[in-house]
Order: C-alpha cells, then structure tokens, then sequence
C-alpha cells in the first residue's frame, strides 16, 4: 500500500470571536492518497474550506488549532508537518509550491491591476529557478493546455477581460503550472453554467491523469461528486459524518445526513419522486449540539433518541474501509 | 378549448442602447429578441438556459421593470386587462400589486436594519393596502405562518437568519400583496441541495394552494423538471424551445436543450455517458451570430443555419421548437 500524499489527523479547528470560540472543525482525520481525488461534501457552513485552507496554513488570524491537530505532507524527499511551519518562507513550501488551490471566485485570485501572464510569472519564478523567459513559455503553454484560445495574446490580458468560464481556466493553468502534488479545488464549478461547468470538469478529469496529482475536491453537488472523485467524505458542522468510496457513499449511504443530502437532490430519471429535505436548519457553530451534532435534525433516531442526544458517536468501519458516525451502525455491529 | 392565458410576450424585444458612444450609431444589447410565450393560469412556468440568455430581463419584462422596446405584453386575469408597454398611472399602480419579483438569492438585500415583520409589512404600508396596524399585522401573521416563520422570527433582524430562512422571509415579502403573478428568479450560485428542495416544496405548495401563477427562471434543468409543469428554454435572448414538462423531457428537440440535458452530471458513479460537448461560450448579445443564434456552438450546425433564422414552430400539440432540422435530428 502506498502512503498516503497528506494525512490530516485529529484537526480541530477553532476562531476566536466577539460571541466566543467558534468551532469550525471539529477532530476530522483523512487521508489523500498520491494520484487519488477525494471529493468533500457539505451544506454551506461546514466548514469545507476552512478545512481545505488549514492544509495550506491560510486560516485568518484568528483560528486556533488543537494541539493534537497534524497535517503531514509527504513529498520525495521528505516529510513536512504542515502546522509547525512558522515563518512565511517555509510555508511556501506548501503554498502553491507543493499544494496549489483553486477557488469558487477565480476573480478573487488574480490582483486586477496585474496582467494575468506577469501574475503566472511570478508564481513560477517563487517556486522554481526559471528565468523570465523560460516562465513566460511554461505559462503560455499551460494557458493553451486549459483550452484558452490565443494564448499569447491573453497572456497580456487583465482577469476582468476574461469571463467566468475563461478566468476558471486562467485559475487552473495558474495553479497548476508549478506542477503542485495536491490541488484543492474549492467549488471550483458553483459558479458556472452547466454546459461551463462539464468543461472544466473535463479538463481537471484529463489533468490529474497528465500530471498524477492528487485532489481535494470540494463541492456541495454530490453528482458533480458522483463523476470525479474517487474517494468521499461528508462534512457536518465540522464534523466527518461518513467517508468511503464514492460508490459507497452514494449507492449504500451509510450517514443518516448523507442519506438526506441524496433525498433533496431532483433527479432526472423520476420526475414525480417528492424532493425531501432535511428537515431544520443547520444549528449554528456557536451552539454545538451535544452527542451526535446531527440529532436535531436526524429522522432516523427511533429507538436511540436518548443516546443520540447524549453520547457522541464514534468512527465505525466495515472490512472495505467505508466509515460512519452515527450509533445506527454501531447497533448493526452487534447485532 | 381556449387556453386561459394570465400573461403572453408576442414578438417581444428587449433592448439597451449602450452609453457613452458619442459617435456612429450606438451598440446595443439585445437581451431579448422576438419572445413569444404564453403563460396559462395556474401554471409553474419554468424558463432555463446559461447564465446571460436574457431569462431575468425577460422576466422583468413581464413585471414592466424592463424597457419592451418591441412587441407587447399582455396580461389579463379576469378583473383587468393590461397591455404593459403602454401601462401607467394608477393602473401601473394596481399591477405593482398583482405581479411580484421573488429574488432567490438567500444574501440579497434584506435591509439589515429592518426586522422581518417590519420587511413582510412594508409592501402592504408601501401600496396601502391594510388600514390599520392590527390589520397590518394579522396579514403578516397570516403569510409568515405560511412561510414557516414564527412571532420569534419576526422580532429579529435578518442577518440572524439563515440561507434557507431569510428565502422564506423573501417569498412571504412577495405574497403579502396577494398577487396573482410571481417571478421567482433564482441566482447562478446554487443553493446548498436540501435548503433547495425546502424552497421549492414551498413554492409549490403556495401555488396549489391559492392558484398564482408562476414564471420560475432557473439554470437547472433537474429543479425546473421536478417543479414546473411547462418549461421554456432560452438561448441568447431567444426561446428555442419550449413544451409541457414531460414532453419537453420524453422529446428533446432543439440541439440546445439535449446539450444543457447531457451537461448535468449524473449521480450514478458508473454511468459514464459523455456530455454532448459545447464548445466555447455564449456569445454576446450586441452582435448574435446570423441565421440561428446557437449556430457558432450547435454539433449539428450547416450552411443554411448561418443564413436563415429557424421557424418557431409547432411539432405537436404545445410543443414549440425553433431549429432547421428539429425532425432529422430528433
Ligand atoms: N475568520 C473566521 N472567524 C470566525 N468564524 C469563521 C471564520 N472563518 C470561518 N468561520 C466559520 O467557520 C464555519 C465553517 O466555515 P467554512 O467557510 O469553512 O464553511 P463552508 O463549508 O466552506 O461554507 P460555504 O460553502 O458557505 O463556503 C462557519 O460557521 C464560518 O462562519
Ligand atoms: N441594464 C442593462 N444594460 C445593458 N445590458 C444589459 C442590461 N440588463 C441586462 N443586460 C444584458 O442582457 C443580457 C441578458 O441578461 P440577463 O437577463 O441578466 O440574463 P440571465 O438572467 O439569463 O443571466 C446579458 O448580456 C446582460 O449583460
Ligand atoms: S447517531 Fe443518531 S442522530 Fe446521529 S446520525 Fe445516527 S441516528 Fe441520527
Ligand atoms: S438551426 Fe441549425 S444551428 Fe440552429 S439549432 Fe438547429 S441545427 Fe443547430
Ligand atoms: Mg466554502
Ligand atoms: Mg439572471
């Protein structure tokens, strides 16, 4: 078995506030394995991203990590413990060196005064000893890489003078040219049109193949999911409710919460099935639920109400490695 | 049978001249370009297409926010009867009250200072519709019961809300008027999936219910299969398609809409079917591609499609299709 790319164990992440500590992330372990994507699901508020910046150290000023928390990132030549690094210099290291990420806004990512080419070139020149001229080629290669028509001529463009559509190939091209080991992809594709969205899906699809990296896919579109990933894990106000393979999770949903994500979703195959959500509102961060953080919402404590309120439930995990929270499972076991 | 119609576009045009072009003539943007549409009584009238095909400025065409710079608008429910392009005065007035916007973006402009009994009763003080505050407020109860908001709910101030909330505060905000006619404009940031379906159970239940008639615009094609029951299909400021729902699923004519059918990703694992690719992206509304708009992007494209606009026309009975070879292709 090969190790794993980066393995994050017991994070736990919390922000200091007016209101108090909120936490954001709450003792989520995973893995990424070399080559593998892994797809992160999750109402809004979850804290997906929050997880996803923690592995590049991008969290505000405000956060504060468990001291048990580990992030350790193994590349060729060595292992890095991710939180340990202080100083700016060794996080670059990390920071679109060995991890590039990707964001929902692309327009966010570029500065608007800077041309997107001389902002390719800088990230170039930081993370390896090109020279100006050889930068500039890599970049106008990876811009005709991620389908960008003229990419010579783009290359002196502004991200305003690009669309939505463009400026997420731009992004892509931009985080991939230093060739990082693990891209995060944060809703890369919420914002886009269908017909947009199925391009860029293409495209990181041909890239990871290409330059066998590794992704953290976050999106709350579990079909978008259904077609990327190789491997899922489910978030719930910071929690990790259930991770396995993606025919695991999305054909024999173990999570009472996965289960309800998959019974709001429309699906085209029958169109007279009653869309059901999940019922409530996602409690808010500040008032954690107790036991189970799902309870206030779950449909399916009959019978274990008292002990879904009360106790929280631990990891459970069959023979293929398919993992759960919830006590249901637990109960299967004994059973 | 005559179909009764609450609302029809007849070859309507939406334009905007462009500012600040001193010289030669002006470049403008063609929104919508020879709508026709017809929306029954009752109905859940669904409109789709990517983002920038003119499926908002559409519907505020048939609210009169938007300039009907060609073609007309008429709605008709029985009371009144009214042609929007010349509408104003107390009649502009009265229909403000019988057509309503639902801007379906959970972050939109709920002023913040505001609480929510507040923002539900402003439109009923706005248009003076209730006479007295205990009328004001029984009305407000009554629609925020509706809308699953509690007397709690409406002392608090919205950023105290929820996604999912402040949407139920946005549609009581629009049914407190009792109109007949609602525009539900969803935004291209999706919602998270079950406060979506919430939503739309809503929707749906509030039109059962009191009858009003819906224009819902979307950009995803599953939502509006599971919630209308007529779809329209908009490419760059002109309907391409459009039928009773199942009809419009069981018999996908024009190239457009399998395209924007294939696109969306399956949520089996396995199923690999290829999305039948679009190349490139809309073009822009202020120089459209001759002929048939799609045809800079359409697999099926030929000489004649660049030339020579494609027909509106019936295939069968409520199903309208603009395309040279809907018949070969389908
Ligand atoms: N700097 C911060 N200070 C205080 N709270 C924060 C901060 N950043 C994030 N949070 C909180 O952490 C939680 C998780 O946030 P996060 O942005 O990761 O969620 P998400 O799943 O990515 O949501 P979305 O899909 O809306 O982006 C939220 O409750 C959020 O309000
Ligand atoms: N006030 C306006 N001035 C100029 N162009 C406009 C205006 N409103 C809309 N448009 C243009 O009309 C086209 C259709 O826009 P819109 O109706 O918003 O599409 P959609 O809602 O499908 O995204 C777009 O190209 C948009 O930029
Ligand atoms: S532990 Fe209980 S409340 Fe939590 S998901 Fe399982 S059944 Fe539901
Ligand atoms: S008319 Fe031609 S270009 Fe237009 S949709 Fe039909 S085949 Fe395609
Ligand atoms: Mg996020
Ligand atoms: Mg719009």
């Amino acid at each position: 078995m090969t190790s794993p790319l980066i393995s994050v164990k017991n994070l736990t992440l919390r922000f200091k506030t007016d209101e108090g500590m909120v936490t954001a992330v709450n003792d989520v372990s995973f893995d990424i394995a070399p080559g593998e994507v892994l797809g992160l699901v999750g109402e809004s508020g979850s804290g997906k991203s929050v997880t996803a910046k923690a592995l590049m150290m991008l969290n505000a000023e405000n956060s504060v990590y468990d001291d048990n928390s580990r992030i350790t990132l193994r590349t060729d030549e060595r292992e890095i413990d991710v939180l340990s690094l202080k100083r700016p210099k060794d996080q670059m290291i990390i920071r679109g060196g060995a991890i590039s990420m990707i964001f929902q806004e692309p327009m966010a990512s570029f500065a608007p005064a800077i041309s997107i080419g001389d902002q390719m070139i800088e990230q170039l020149m930081i993370h390896s000893d090109m020279t100006p001229a050889q930068a500039k080629e890599v970049s106008i290669e990876m811009l005709n890489r991620v389908g960008i028509p003229e990419p010579a001529h783009r290359f002196k463009q502004y991200a305003f003078e690009f669309s939505g559509g463009m400026r997420q190939r731009a992004m892509i091209a931009m985080a991939l040219s230093t060739k990082p080991r693990l891209l995060i992809a944060d809703e890369p594709t919420t914002a886009l049109d269908v017909t947009i969205q199925a391009q860029v899906i293409e495209l990181m699809k041909d890239l990871v193949d290409e330059f066998h990296m590794s992704i953290l896919f976050i999106t709350h579109d579990l079909g978008v999911i259904a077609q990327t990933a190789d491997r899922v894990a489910v978030m719930y106000l910071g929690n990790l409710v259930e991770t396995g393979t993606v025919r695991q999770v999305i054909n024999t949903p173990a999570h009472p919460y996965t289960r309800g994500l998959l019974n709001s979703l429309p699906k085209l195959d029958d169109l007279e099935a009653q869309l059901t959500p999940v019922p409530g509102d996602i409690p808010s961060p500040l008032d954690r639920p107790s036991g189970c953080v799902f309870h206030t919402r779950c449909v399916e404590t009959a019978g274990i109400a008292e002990q879904c309120r009360t106790q929280i439930p631990g990891y459970t995990s069959d023979s293929s490695n398919h993992q759960v929270a919830c006590h249901l499972a637990t109960q299967g076991d004994q059973s | 049978m005559s179909k009764d119609i609450l609302i029809a576009a007849r070859d309507l045009s939406v334009h905007f001249p462009l500012r600040g072009f001193v010289f030669g003539e002006r470049p403008v943007v063609r929104a919508c370009e020879g709508i026709n549409l017809e929306i029954e009584r009752g109905s859940f009238f669904g409109l789709v297409g990517e983002s920038g095909s003119g499926k908002t400025t559409l519907g505020r065409a048939m609210l009169k926010a938007a300039p009907i710079s060609h073609g007309e608008v008429v709605y008709s429910d029985h009371e009144v009867t009214y042609d929007l392009g010349t509408l104003k005065g107390p009649e502009l007035k009265d229909y403000r009250k019988r057509s309503q916007l639902i801007f379906q973006d959970p972050y939109a402009a709920l002023s913040p200072r505001m609480t929510v009994r507040d923002i539900i009763a402003e439109p009923l003080e706005v248009m003076g519709l209730t006479s007295s505050r205990e009328e004001t407020d029984a009305k407000v109860r009554e629609i925020a019961a509706k809308c699953r908001l509690n007397l709690e709910h409406l002392r608090r101030f919205p950023h105290a809300f929820s996604g999912g909330q402040r949407q139920r505060i946005s549609i009581a905000r629009a049914l407190v008027s009792d109109p007949r006619f609602i525009v539900a404009d969803e935004s291209v940031a999706a919602l998270d999936v079950s406060i979506q379906a919430d939503v739309l159970n809503l929707l749906n239940s509030i039109q059962q219910e009191s009858g009003i008639t819906f224009l819902f615009i979307s950009h995803d094609l599953s939502v509006i299969a599971h919630t209308c029951d007529f779809v329209a299909v908009m490419y760059l400021g002109q309907i391409v398609e459009s039928a009773p729902t199942r009809k419009l699923f069981s018999e996908t004519s024009h190239p457009y809409t399998k395209a924007l059918l294939s696109a969306i990703p399956s949520l089996d694992p396995d199923d690999q079917h290829v999305a039948q690719k679009l190349e490139g992206e809309i073009p822009s509304p202020i120089n459209p591609p001759p002929g048939c708009r799609f045809n800079t992007r359409c697999p099926h494209a030929q000489e004649r499609c660049r030339t020579e606009v494609p027909e509106w026309r019936e295939m069968s009975s409520g199903h309208h299709v603009a395309c040279h070879f809907s018949e070969e292709l389908a």
